[in-house]
């Protein structure tokens, strides 16, 4: 009889002690990015490019990766936004609820949200080669492109599809078209689409395999499509692999400004959606 | 006036449609396309060859991938062994058992977890984890491990698809209606009585799909494994051996295959047996949780 309220208490106790786990996991993640990538940490490393000898440990920064990341995701976040924005209101709008088709188009992205990037890095590469590009800033913007429409699509699907029925048919029933049903759609769910763009947006920067074979790396900074770009994961990553000390911890300082771009965008995204829904019904 | 209006309707409708078409067929051109560029390889070599030979000398025209699928295998057991208990545990503990204000602490940090890219994750793997297990496990076990080996990458893929597996465990768990629980507690039942007798025996299917969502997403994860699993393309004998993920395999050799047409056809081979691998799990995944979803609500 008292069997049962002894394993509840040892499942609770185990329970408490997975949550921690995980709790300990993101404490021990954080803490060891700031710790070590501060101490490497300055004001050279976000403003300079990198000098001569800088990967044998000279001086200068990555501010040619933070530029080169921040182009290639703000290119390509914007051309995300123009297909993807379409999409969901077509998905949600224009096609019935029990409609095949949106059944079959959810099903697509999702398994394209699934793909690797690394699969897509080699598939974009393939593309390349095709159209006869050399690994550049256009490259790279295809294949996050291309690896931002499904996770958009997927973000932003899942805000639409919690749009109250009765205002898509308050507006059809005072004779509006569905394309204008969408300007009432969207006030409704404008803070939800603007923090979607913004978690997608930080998935995207910090992907690595994506871009690795076809943005390239470069100390300059790229002033044209066709110029190879750095990316601040790339950055990281080859750094470490370096075996001098002072081009490791700059690894660990481009670790610590990747994952503060990362979790200014996850905490602006929150912010937006508990912000700005005074227009949303409940 | 009124047809423009009506005419503009429809041709918006027309661009989105066409839009959402030429989006959807990408699945398809993806693997077209990646089946056309390792048909040389598949053509020179039959299916059993390339994925049950273990022998992989490029430069000699050898493709035995088997030393990659058993390093991309054992890794994602790894992971999956190590984070489905515990994220079944902490999203039955966030759903049943936690209160609010124990949520609002640790739905930001799933948040967190969920945002790092796959990078910081390697370097976390490489400054802890790493020096963990050569200085510290590994010498109980074996003479010795540099500690980049199969279980650093397992470690640290199990960590990074927590957010996911507690988060499709979450959803699932609090699609069971209410009422099942009360009746079940009205019964006589202890909490957790009810939670593996009602609850999770409710979702059991779609427990399933998202550990098998979850193992997909493990399958090509690349820098993160990358940069902690040694990368010796040998098919590893213990977790304290090094392996050679078939993501880390396709990410270090691009630069230098492009020489060599059959070496990139390879190449491209491993990438069209990841895609159709996640494709197939992810079919099979999302079609289940749509139908449990549709069940519920």
């Amino acid at each position: 009889m008292k069997l049962k309220f002894a394993e509840e208490k040892f499942f609770k106790i185990l329970m408490i002690g997975a949550t921690m786990t995980v709790l300990a996991f993101v404490v021990s993640i954080i803490y060891s990015i700031l710790s070590k990538g501060w101490g490497a940490m300055s004001w050279d490393m976000i403003f300079k490019l990198p000098g001569g000898g800088f990967y044998i440990g000279k001086e200068g920064g990555f501010l040619n990766a933070i530029a080169g990341s921040l182009y290639i995701v703000g290119a390509s976040a914007a051309l995300g936004l123009l297909v993807s924005i379409p999409v969901v209101f077509y998905l949600n709008i224009y096609l019935k609820r029990r409609s095949r088709l949106a059944y079959v188009a959810r099903i697509a992205y999702d398994v394209l949200f699934g793909i690797p990037s690394i699969v897509y890095g080699a598939f974009g590469f393939t593309i390349m080669i095709y159209f006869g590009l050399k690994t550049s800033l256009l490259g790279g913007i295809i294949v996050i492109t291309l690896l931002i429409i499904p996770i958009f699509i997927r973000s932003m699907d899942e805000v639409a599809r919690q749009l109250p029925r009765e205002i898509i048919d308050a507006s059809y029933s005072l004779g509006a078209t569905r394309l204008e049903t969408i300007r009432v759609a969207l006030r409704q769910i404008a803070p939800g689409i603007a923090t979607a763009t913004l978690l997608s947006v930080g998935r995207a920067i910090g992907d690595a395999a994506g871009v690795m074979f076809t943005a390239g790396y470069t100390d300059s900074i790229p002033t044209s499509l066709s110029q190879p770009a750095a990316t601040l994961p790339l950055a990281v990553f080859f750094q470490l692999s370096s075996p001098i000390k002072e081009v490791q911890d700059r690894a660990y300082a481009a670790a610590l400004v990747l994952t503060i771009i990362v979790l200014l965008l996850s905490i602006l995204g929150r912010y937006i959606t508990n912000r700005f829904s005074k227009h949303k019904l409940k | 006036m009124m047809l423009a209006r009506v005419a503009k309707d429809k041709a918006a409708g027309g661009i989105m449609f066409t839009l959402t078409l030429l989006s959807m067929v990408l699945v398809v051109v993806m693997g077209v396309g990646l089946y056309l560029k390792s048909a040389p390889v598949l053509a020179e070599y039959s299916l059993g060859d390339l994925l049950l030979s273990s022998s992989w000398k490029p430069m000699r025209g050898e493709f035995g991938f088997l030393p990659f699928v058993m390093g991309t295998i054992w890794v994602t057991v790894i992971a999956i062994a190590m984070a489905v208990p515990v994220s079944l545990l902490t999203a039955i503990y966030l759903t049943e058992y936690a209160r609010p204000a124990i949520r609002k602490y640790v739905f930001p940090a799933l948040d967190i977890l969920a945002a790092l890219p796959s990078v910081i994750y390697g370097v976390w793997g490489t400054l802890l984890i790493v020096p963990f297990i050569s200085e510290r496990l590994a010498p109980r076990f074996v003479e010795f491990s540099t500690g980049y080996t199969m279980l650093a990458g397992g470690i640290v893929l199990g960590v990074m698809i927590l957010p996911l597996l507690v988060s499709l465990f979450i959803e699932l768990i609090t699609s069971v209606p209410g009422e099942l629980r009360e009746a079940s507690i009205s019964l006589g039942a202890t909490r957790w009585q009810t939670t593996k007798k009602v609850v999770v025996r409710n979702v059991f299917p779609g427990l399933m799909a998202a550990v098998v969502l979850a193992v997909s997403r493990a399958l090509g994860e690349t820098i993160a494994v990358l940069m902690v699993c040694g990368n010796l393309p040998e098919i590893p004998r213990s977790i304290f051996d090094a392996c050679y993920p078939i993501p880390a395999l396709i990410a270090n050799n691009y630069g230098e295959m492009l020489s060599l047409p059959r070496y990139e056809a390879a190449l491209m081979f491993a990438a069209l047996l990841l895609f159709i691998v996640v494709l197939l799990f992810n079919l099979i995944s999302r079609v289940i949780l749509y139908r449990i979803e549709k069940t519920f609500f």
